[in-house]
């Protein structure tokens, strides 16, 4: 398997509690891996540990290696800033920045200084609304409050505004469920047509979703990776107990 | 069908009973509101003129003779710029640190009782204590003084509205712009600020608009005097004590002109709040709700 994330002996406390223990995966470049399992499992953590995120949190201590493309991303000479570049994410709920349509997608690339020109950034700003499949809706209204969107508008223009920094690798903490049905469904053909180019984690608690999304499954109980590995051999043939239930709806 | 209004029903009085009681106190505020201005302009207007707000007062002014009361317009103008400039470089760094050292601690609780408890006090006892503090400290009535005490009355009104501002700064939208690789600084700059300048604005203006109209204050700290002052240290006049004074007037025109220093003192605070509205208004335009 060609690794792009490994995971090498992580562990994760909040305060007293481990949340992750002992954690050894891998996962595979430009295919979509979902995480899976009951909530309080750990999945959301997992995947923020992947950006740095848990850093964040007060009182979350990290100990043990993530490397993408081969760089333990917690270096001391690691610049947290370029991970969270490479390592984009979508949220549960979409946040727009308090700014236009517009200026939420070029931010990012102003903040990197991405482009040099004004008409490069314009034509950026376009890619990326028509990769996220929101140009035709916003075209007209760029420069309008970014909040005005509809919630599913506004996710995908997150979308867009995360592909905008040019990551590697895009991140999904259950990216939909805030969202009504057509636009979940928008979210995630989106997701599918650009997992040729970006590795792609999602964290789910919806098993059709997973089954739709997944290239590669991860499945976690209280804190532990149960079973990984390609999605068609966990989900038809599961060789642990414990997913075997989840796989049939037992808890 | 029993679908038919029942009129007497207990319910409907009630109702009709409670929608009476706030429509009388409707009345009331917006009549009080009504007669101030209509007071003010009836008896101000005819005195109001070009000499009222372009000269300071000349011999005899006090007597119905020639001047204005240009010395109290820029004297109150430079006590409330002063003050309420003063009172934010304090406010921010409390309000700031309330968020992000003390948030919903006891301590916290703590700090924002005594900004509670100062904003209780009237402001006559806040020129009591600058006046007793210029004593110790050997000072005179001085403009500086008018200012430091301005700050003092700002600065609870200032530091509470700003504090609820940047409480309700949702944590999301800086993890979105962290999720992006933005570092802390361009975080402050480009997006926690964006979406508290507005709230901003109008905490700083709610305070301005209480520190130009205060008279007990300045009363003991800034003096009164017929010059515009050209120095920190000399005495000021100011707006709200050129009403108080000429309104204690037994010649019939000065108190006219108390009216229309009133009525000046007014168009003042109109403005500011309708200029704040309107700032505030276009750069909520992207603010996040």
């Amino acid at each position: 398997m060609d690794a792009h994330i490994q995971v090498k002996n992580l562990n994760v406390y909040y305060g007293k509690q481990q949340a992750l223990k002992n954690i050894n995966i891998e996962i595979p470049k430009n295919q979509i891996t979902v995480i899976m399992g009951p909530s309080g499992c750990g999945k959301t953590t997992l995947l923020k540990t992947f950006n740095r995120f848990l850093e964040l949190l007060d009182g979350a201590q990290i100990s043990g290696e993530v490397l993408v493309d081969g760089q333990n991303i917690y270096d001391r000479e690691v610049d947290v800033t370029e991970v969270r570049k490479a390592v984009g994410l979508l949220a549960q709920r979409p946040s727009p920045l308090p700014m236009s349509i517009y200026d939420n997608v070029a931010y990012g690339m102003h903040i990197h200084k991405m482009k040099s020109e004004r008409k490069e950034y314009k034509a950026a700003v376009r890619h990326y609304l028509e990769i996220a499949g929101l140009w035709e809706e916003v075209h007209k209204r760029l420069h309008d409050p970014a909040t005005s969107l509809s919630i599913g508008q506004q996710q995908r223009l997150c979308l867009a505004r995360g592909l905008a920094v040019e990551p590697e690798i895009i991140l999904g903490d259950e990216p939909t469920s805030a969202l009504d049905p057509i636009s979940s469904q928008n979210i995630e053909s989106r997701l599918l047509q650009l997992k040729q180019q970006y590795t792609t984690v999602i964290v789910t608690h919806t098993l059709r979703q997973a089954k739709r999304l997944a290239d590669y499954v991860i499945y976690m109980y209280l804190g532990e990776v149960i079973e990984a590995g390609p999605a068609r051999e966990v989900f038809t043939n599961p060789k642990h107990e414990r997913t075997k239930q989840y796989l049939e709806g037992l808890f | 069908m029993g679908m038919k209004k029942k009129y007497f029903q207990r319910r409907h009085i009630v109702e009709l009973f409670m929608k009476t009681i706030m429509r009388i106190a409707l009345v009331i505020v917006a009549g009080a509101l009504g007669l101030i201005l209509w007071t003010i302009i009836s008896r101000g207007l005819p005195a109001l003129s070009w000499d009222m707000v372009s000269q300071v007062p000349k011999g005899g002014y006090y007597m119905g003779k020639e001047g204005g009361i240009l010395n109290a317009i820029i004297g109150s103008a430079y006590l409330a710029s002063g003050g309420t400039l003063l009172a934010i470089l304090i406010s921010l760094p409390i309000a700031l640190y309330l968020k992000a050292y003390l948030g919903d601690s006891k301590w916290g609780g703590y700090v924002r009782l005594s900004l509670d408890v100062l904003w209780g006090i009237p402001s006559v006892v806040y020129g009591a204590f600058g006046f007793a503090l210029m004593i110790i400290l050997g000072l005179r009535a001085s403009l500086l003084a008018g200012i430091i005490i301005l700050a003092l009355i700002e600065l609870p009104i200032m530091t509470r509205a700003m504090d609820e501002v940047i409480r309700r700064m949702p944590a999301e939208l800086e993890h979105a712009a962290f999720a992006l690789g933005s570092t802390k600084f361009e975080v402050a700059l480009r997006v926690v600020t964006r979406q508290m300048l507005p709230g901003i604005v109008t905490a700083v203006l709610l305070a301005f608009g209480r520190g130009i109209g205060d008279a007990a204050s300045v009363l003991f700290t800034a003096g009164y005097t017929d010059r515009i002052p050209t120095s920190l240290m000399r005495p000021t006049a100011s707006l709200p004590l050129a009403v108080f004074f000429q309104l204690g007037s037994p010649y019939p025109e000065v108190q006219q002109r108390g009216y229309a220093a009133a009525l000046i003192l007014t168009i003042i605070v109109l403005a500011v709040s309708l200029g704040s509205r309107w700032l505030s208004a276009r750069l909520n335009k992207y603010t996040v709700k």
